[in-house]
């Protein structure tokens, strides 16, 4: 080999720097995006980023538990609980607590600086071993892996095994719902809406539809009552949330201009 | 005369005397019972309680004849009863001592308190608490009677604390009125400092001699130094003092009348404040090593004599007037228990002939105020000659013993301790003397307005004889009024010189040149009261007057405003003073720490924000400078 | 050859961007995946190490730190969730109740 006269460029510094800024910029966007959906598939990014660096350093096996345990599984469950609790709202730029952020910021220096500053004081500089030794003592990284896992290590995985079986019983008790009053079915929901009628005047029929203009009948596009004013009820409430409410004041401009028209030609008409 | 300087030693208990205990143990039960056994008892409870003093009574009377009938040195009977405690190498024998002193008082307790038992069954019959006021005599009469029977001061003390609350109890009977519950209350702190002194006098006696018995006290009285002697007889005294309303702890026994008259008569006039006369006689060998306690005896003494005499002069209320005669009749054997051997018998001879008359004629002007809607005010009666034929005549033998009248029993005790006080000192003598003649004055006052002259009843007064449960009391102790003098006369003296030691002293019927000046000088007094008030008609209130002697009488000599300013106000300074420091200093220290700690945690409770990322902050920071430290430290 | 401190230096840049994460976001969803990448950043580090030494042990601890993180995720997504059925909240600003 060559590489101990020619100091080329080898795969893994390639590797680490293409894959280490995505890493960061993962991250960043991880910290820095207000909507979550946003932040997890940030997240995404810097998983497989890191993935690919194992990879590079001779982990097959851990790079791919990353992307499928990490990637795979972990964050499709952050994807589904995001889903199921709603994303209503995106975190307000406005901090509560004083001084959080920069105290924050602050931390985070202090932490990068304190393990660089360790890092920096604890390395000799010589070339790396590789693991690719040990990798080949039994015929591959998985088989060397899986000799410490049931040699050596056998008793922390058996641990770990049942830490597993605990946290998962554990999550279906926390997350189990105890239902504390009879399940409501159609005459009771009835019986609930002409109370509600009966007591505070409740609209007990069906909830008004969105409104439909010249220009647009799309769900954010608010239904008008009589004396012009919007039907709260005619759209749903993530969407005003949201403030992904379509304006009604031009749309219905251009449909009074349409109607005029209309109204003009008709006219016109019946002058002839 | 038997010349019997050392004091025989008491004999084991045989026979009857092992029956003494009972004497105090029925009585004692019988109170237990009848206060436990709560409104069962209230129809009979009276009578068992009479049974119980009758028991006692018979009890002593018993003991009383066997002692007659044994030889001289073995008339004392000591009859240990169990040991009460022991503390290290000290073993407290609790016993009795059944000598001649005690069973003379025995039976003077038993036997009065029997009588008054009777009448009060007559007495308190419409009292709806009669079954508690007899459970309460007869705690009394237990408490008495371990007093008087006690072989030491310790358990002499047990007695005297248990007649303090006895007196308190039957003080305050009528708890009602505000005025008895406070009296009972005055009565009983005025005897906490009394006891004060006997507790002092026991604990002195514990440190110089190893034990409070008596037998092992007065062996080693004599020995002993003066000082401490003198330092024992001036506690004692003060004992005393509280005891049997004595200058300076007299202020309580005028309000002590508050109580019921068979109370008054019993405890207020026959046995209780006696007590301290009991004592010094007791303790005789003690004051005698001590001369100068001695003399402190006699001029206590001399100067209750003439200050309870006085104040009998000018009270109007006839429970009064006899309370302060009770004071001036104990000053009298105060003063012979004071004048040393050759007065410790006439001591007691008074004390017996006084406890009969007294309790006479208390009784009797509870008959009076029975008879007068309880009214009490002598300005009131008037005439009562005729319609309370018995209790006027018993009256009357009472009336002629104090005033010490030829052969009635006053006669001869008082003059005894007059000629005993002269052959002391001349001085002591003429006060003695002047104390009689006053005697005389107030007694004669009392008869006059009560039972002569015009009738000055209030509207709707129905004076009456009074049932023959309280008459019978009345007439027996109306005997014993004039003949126990003549009985006991001479008798006395050989009698008690074993227990109280001798004095040869010549007696007979023919008045010495004393005696004739003694009646010269109660004539005198009579002669003035009836130049007073028989001949002239009493008016119905008090006259207005400027008169200091009249004025200080019937203000008790300003007792309660001398210990109002002496002792109460200061007191009252000192505890307000001490309550200001309390409340100002040590309160506002301690709560201003507290207010102190308390800003503070509110100011450190705002770093508790309940936010997580707060605290998560803090954790951040915490572990950089962990880490720092870890860092810094590896590098040097 | 490229100098492997690089990928220790890497991991602490993510993982004090990760700490920053958890410091500033309020949505707990948000936070925990900062934890996640906290997480992932001593991951980095342990095979960095592992490369560094040629021993395996770095990846088996590694591997090790996936199953505690995963476990952990289980848990805590049941407790958001559950949070959330009860205040009908995500944000860590508004379980704030333990203070006075």
């Amino acid at each position: 080999m060559n590489t101990t006269l020619l100091p080329l460029v080898t795969g893994a510094e390639v590797t680490f720097w293409i894959a280490g800024p995505l890493a960061v910029l993962g991250a960043l966007g991880l910290v820095l995006s207000r909507r979550a959906v946003y932040a997890a598939l940030s997240m995404a990014v810097a998983m497989i980023s890191l993935a690919v660096l194992y990879a590079s350093m001779d982990a097959p096996f851990l790079a791919m538990a990353q992307i499928i345990v990490y990637t795979g599984a972990v964050l499709m469950m952050f994807l589904f609980v995001l889903m199921m609790v709603g994303i209503d709202t995106p975190d307000s730029a406005v901090e509560t607590l004083k001084a959080q952020r920069p105290l924050a910021f602050l931390g985070g220096i202090g932490i990068a600086a304190l393990l660089i500053f360790a890092i920096g004081g604890a390395l000799h500089r010589a070339e790396p071993a590789t693991v690719a030794a040990a990798n080949a003592e039994f015929g591959g990284n998985v088989e060397g892996l899986a000799n410490l896992l049931f040699g050596r290590y056998v008793f922390v995985f058996e641990l770990a095994a049942a830490l597993l079986i605990v946290a998962a019983v554990g999550a279906m008790l926390l997350a189990h719902h105890q239902r504390v009053r009879v399940r409501k079915g159609q005459p009771e929901m009835a019986a609930d809406r002409m109370y509600a009628y009966a007591t505070k005047g409740e609209h007990p029929g069906p909830l008004p539809s969105s409104g439909v203009y010249a220009g647009t009948n799309a769900i954010g596009a608010p239904a008008l009552l009589p004396d012009g004013s919007i039907a709260e009820k005619s759209i749903s409430h993530t969407l005003t949330m949201r403030g992904a409410i379509v304006d009604p004041v031009p749309l219905q401009q251009v449909t009074g201009q349409t109607f005029a028209a209309i109204e003009s030609v008709r006219d016109d008409e019946e002058d002839v | 005369m038997i010349l019997l300087e050392t004091i025989a030693e008491p004999v084991a208990a045989t026979g009857m005397f092992t029956w003494a205990w009972t004497m105090i143990a029925v009585p004692a039960i019988v109170a237990g019972l009848l206060l436990l056994a709560g409104k069962l008892s209230d129809a009979w409870g009276h009578l068992v309680a009479t049974a119980a003093v009758f028991w006692s009574f018979a009890i002593a009377v018993c003991l009383f004849a066997e002692q007659l009938l044994a030889p001289a040195t073995e008339r004392a009977v000591a009859a240990p009863a169990y040991t009460w405690f022991s503390v290290g190498e000290w073993t407290f024998q609790v016993g009795l001592l059944v000598d001649q002193l005690s069973i003379l008082f025995a039976m003077l307790i038993t036997g009065v308190g029997g009588l008054i038992h009777v009448y009060s069954i007559g007495y308190m019959s419409h009292d709806p608490r009669r079954r508690r006021f007899f459970a309460y005599l007869n705690l009394f009469i237990a408490a008495m009677l371990l007093l008087v029977l006690a072989d030491n001061y310790l358990i002499l003390f047990v007695g005297w604390e248990g007649v303090g609350l006895a007196s308190y109890l039957l003080i305050s009977f009528w708890q009602h009125k505000p005025s008895a519950a406070a009296a009972g209350t005055k009565a009983f702190v005025m005897n906490r400092v009394g006891d004060l002194g006997m507790l002092m006098a026991i604990s002195t006696m514990l440190a110089m001699f190893g034990s409070s018995k008596f037998t092992e006290v007065n062996a080693g009285a004599a020995s002993t130094e003066p000082m401490w002697a003198t330092l024992i007889g001036l506690f004692l005294l003060l004992g005393a003092c509280g005891k049997s309303a004595q200058v300076p702890l007299q202020a309580w026994l005028l309000d002590a009348m508050e109580g019921p008259t068979p109370v008054s008569a019993l405890i207020h006039a026959a046995t209780m404040v006696t007590a301290g006369v009991y004592l010094v006689v007791r303790s005789h060998a003690l004051f005698e090593a001590a001369p100068t306690a001695q003399m402190a005896v006699i001029i206590v003494a001399t100067v209750t004599l003439l200050a309870g005499a006085w104040i009998g002069t000018s009270q109007d209320d006839i429970k009064k007037v006899l309370a302060g005669s009770t004071m001036s009749q104990i000053g009298y054997m105060m003063l012979a228990a004071g004048i040393g051997p050759a007065g410790y018998a006439f001591a007691i001879f008074h004390l017996l002939t006084h406890g009969f008359f007294k309790a006479n004629m208390f009784l009797g002007a509870g008959s009076v105020m029975h008879g007068m809607n309880d009214d009490v005010d002598m300005r009131h009666y008037g005439a009562l000659s005729k319609v309370m034929k018995v209790t006027f005549l018993t009256f009357a033998m009472g009336y002629l013993a104090i005033i010490g009248f030829p052969f009635f029993s006053g006669y001869f005790s008082k003059d005894h301790i007059i000629e005993a006080a002269f052959a002391d000192n001349t001085f002591i003598g003429v006060c003695a003397l002047i104390g009689a003649g006053i005697t005389a004055f107030y007694m004669t006052r009392l008869m006059l307005m009560t039972f002569f002259g015009e009738k000055r009843w209030q509207p709707g007064v129905h004076p009456h004889e009074s049932p023959k449960v309280m008459t019978i009391p009345l007439i027996i102790l109306a005997i014993l009024s004039v003949g126990a003098g003549i009985v006991l006369n001479f008798w006395i003296q050989e009698w008690l010189a074993p227990a109280v030691g001798n004095h040869p002293h010549e007696l007979s019927l023919v008045p010495t040149p004393v005696g004739w000046m003694t009646m010269a000088v109660v004539a005198l007094g009579v002669v003035a009261a009836w130049l007073v008030f028989g001949r002239s008609s009493i008016p119905v209130t008090a006259p207005a007057t400027n008169n200091p002697i009249t004025l200080a009488g019937r203000n008790v000599l300003f007792g309660d405003q001398v210990n109002d300013f002496l002792f109460v106000s200061p007191t009252t300074a000192l505890a307000t003073g001490i309550d200001t420091t309390d409340a100002r200093g040590i309160d506002r220290m301690v709560d201003g720490g507290a207010q102190a700690f308390g800003g503070l945690s509110t100011q450190m409770r705002r770093l508790q924000t309940g936010y997580a990322r707060s605290y998560a902050l803090t954790m951040v920071f915490g572990a950089l400078v962990v880490g720092a430290v870890l860092i810094l430290t590896q590098l040097g | 050859m490229m100098n492997p401190e690089n990928y220790l230096i890497l991991a602490a840049l993510l993982f004090a961007i990760g700490s920053v994460g958890v410091l500033t976001r309020r949505n707990a969803l948000v936070a925990f995946m900062c934890v996640e990448l906290m997480l992932n950043a001593c991951n980095l580090a342990l095979v960095a190490g592992s490369h560094i030494h040629g021993a395996l042990d770095g990846q088996v601890a590694a591997f090790f730190v996936m199953v505690v993180a995963a476990a952990e995720v289980v848990v805590g997504l049941a407790i958001i969730v559950m949070i959330y059925r009860t205040r009908r909240s995500t944000s860590v600003d508004d379980a704030n109740l333990l203070k006075l």
